[in-house]
């Protein structure tokens, strides 16, 4: 990519980043909103700078509990998605509940979650599990459920075994919409953390919490402004992953047709 | 590497006998009615009939794809080992795979050995000349290649029954043309048993010994016919007075097939 095509490619979202940095701390500036709703950007910027050390070892704590609850959720979810695309009547059976999970809002069920696994990481990384575990079931079933029929005929025609056949066609033919669920799991994941955070303490989500008790509205902005990063990092990681593992196939193949 | 160390399954073609098979489908009703026929072993057979006709089921069956509801089907070979190869409409290869491990599916499905699979795929690619695409991925083919890829990937177990669906349907004509002469040349040279369904009269007249006509659906046989032309088709005889003459004489006995067209 050539500079111009680089500039091209990032100035469009740029610029209303910029544009409201600039407003935004006018606005303060100039009194005309005040400073404990809208920190001034400057002030969000010192107080990262001036933090740095508590904010990154927050950050990492909360980055590697939504690391571990999407792993955690990334195994239970396939680990659930092949037993009932294996069978129609587990489907039947339990894929309600995999949706009443996901319907059921995280904050509310958080209080129950301390209960059961105390104050502090256990809690943490259950929130980001719960959270980020439908997504990865819905996405992976449906691709499961997704092979070509002549494909399965295929198999079905050299007598190929369940396991051959799960293993050698179903799961391959799925991983582009595995890491599409992977994908939306992962940002959830960092929302869970956080909200586990808030209740169970620890992280990001406690220093948020104790910034906002502290009227401290920079630091809380601070705050948030590292954890949608965690996001993107995250999302930004499995996407790597995904490439990595379908560049050779399935990304040529949408060029080609 | 020693080819013959592994046991082939077939060096013969099967005999297939359906007696009196039926098979209706919710919604489609009854499909195939009544169908009897004989295929001996090494025929090379093309089974016509318009759109719908049912000639595809009636080959999913012979495949062990599907079930009959009544009737008795029956595949017999010299040795018992029954081998069968399918083509389907589309390529249907794996994306994630090169044409060389696309090839060697059947065997390590079959349990081979990577070295035996490799060699045999080897060979079945030299055999389609695709010899030089077994690191390419399927993506990387033009529709006339992944078809040879699908076709070599039938005959890597060396069945002793090919069965093919409409595998040219979709290709170019000079692209179908060849595809036709290749696969001659392949049963010329290893005698399996062969089952093509088509829908063209001229596909059908060029490619095979004998074709079996089926009606509109439900299908029954309506011209069992054997072809006289010579056993070695070449792009001249699509030009020739027999072929002409044999695609006229197909022609004329099943008008409602030439309609349907």
């Amino acid at each position: 990519m050539t500079f111009r095509a680089r500039m091209a490619a990032f100035l469009p979202p740029l610029l209303p980043l910029i544009l409201s940095i600039c407003v935004a701390e006018t606005a303060v500036h100039m009194a005309w909103v005040p400073s404990y709703l809208i920190p001034a950007p400057s002030e969000v910027f010192h107080s990262l700078l001036d933090d740095r050390r508590e904010l990154a070892l927050a950050a990492w704590e909360t980055l590697s509990s939504a690391l571990v609850g999407l792993l955690i959720s990334f195994a239970a979810g396939t680990v659930f998605s092949v037993a009932l695309s294996s069978s129609d009547l587990a489907r039947r059976a339990f894929y309600p509940y995999a949706v009443f999970f996901q319907t059921v809002p995280i904050i509310s069920i958080a209080p129950l979650l301390v209960i059961w696994f105390g104050f502090g990481r256990p809690t943490v990384i259950a929130s980001a599990a719960i959270v980020s575990v439908f997504p990865i079931i819905a996405s992976t079933l449906l691709g499961l459920k997704s092979t070509e029929p002549s494909l399965v005929d295929l198999f079905k025609l050299y007598s190929a075994t369940g396991r051959q056949t799960l293993l050698m066609l179903k799961i391959p033919f799925a991983l582009p919409q595995i890491f599409s669920g992977l994908r939306i799991a992962s940002g959830l994941a960092v929302v869970g953390a956080i909200v586990g955070e808030f209740i169970g303490g620890g992280g990001l989500g406690s220093v948020a919490d104790s910034a906002r008790t502290q009227q401290r509205i920079d630091r809380v902005f601070a705050a948030v402004l590292i954890s949608s990063l965690l996001g993107i990092v995250l999302v930004g990681a499995v996407n790597l992953v995904s490439s990595l593992s379908l560049g050779s196939w399935h990304t040529s193949e949408r060029k080609s047709s | 590497m020693n080819l013959d160390s592994h046991p082939d399954k077939s060096k013969s073609g099967a005999a297939v006998v359906g007696e009196e098979i039926s098979r209706a489908f919710t919604g489609t009703g009854l499909v195939l009615d009544r169908i009897s026929f004989q295929i001996r072993p090494g025929e090379f057979v093309a089974l016509l009939g318009p759109s719908g006709s049912g000639k595809s089921s009636l080959l999913r069956l012979i495949a062990g794809l599907d079930r009959a509801d009544t009737g008795r089907l029956a595949i017999e070979t010299i040795d018992g080992a029954l081998s069968r190869g399918f083509v389907f409409q589309e390529p249907t290869l794996m994306p994630w795979r090169t044409v060389l491990r696309n090839t060697t599916l059947p065997l390590e499905l079959e349990g081979w050995s990577r070295d035996s699979a490799k060699a045999r795929a080897e060979e079945e690619l030299r055999r389609v000349r695709l010899a030089e695409f077994g690191a390419r991925y399927p993506h990387e083919l033009s529709g006339g290649m992944k078809m040879r890829n699908s076709v070599a990937r039938a005959l890597t177990t060396r069945p002793n029954l090919l069965l093919l669906d409409e595998p040219f349907a979709a290709l170019d004509e000079p692209t179908r043309h060849g595809l036709q002469m290749q696969l001659r040349e392949i049963w010329t040279a290893l005698r399996m048993t062969v089952l093509f369904v088509t829908h063209s009269v001229m596909e059908a007249v060029f490619l095979a010994d004998r074709i079996i006509v089926l009606s509109h659906r439900p299908a029954r046989i309506i011209l069992d016919e054997s072809i006289i032309l010579p056993p070695i088709r070449s792009t001249a005889l699509r030009t020739s007075i027999e072929y002409v003459n044999e695609v006229r004489r197909i022609s004329g006995a099943v008008p409602a097939v030439v309609e349907a067209l």
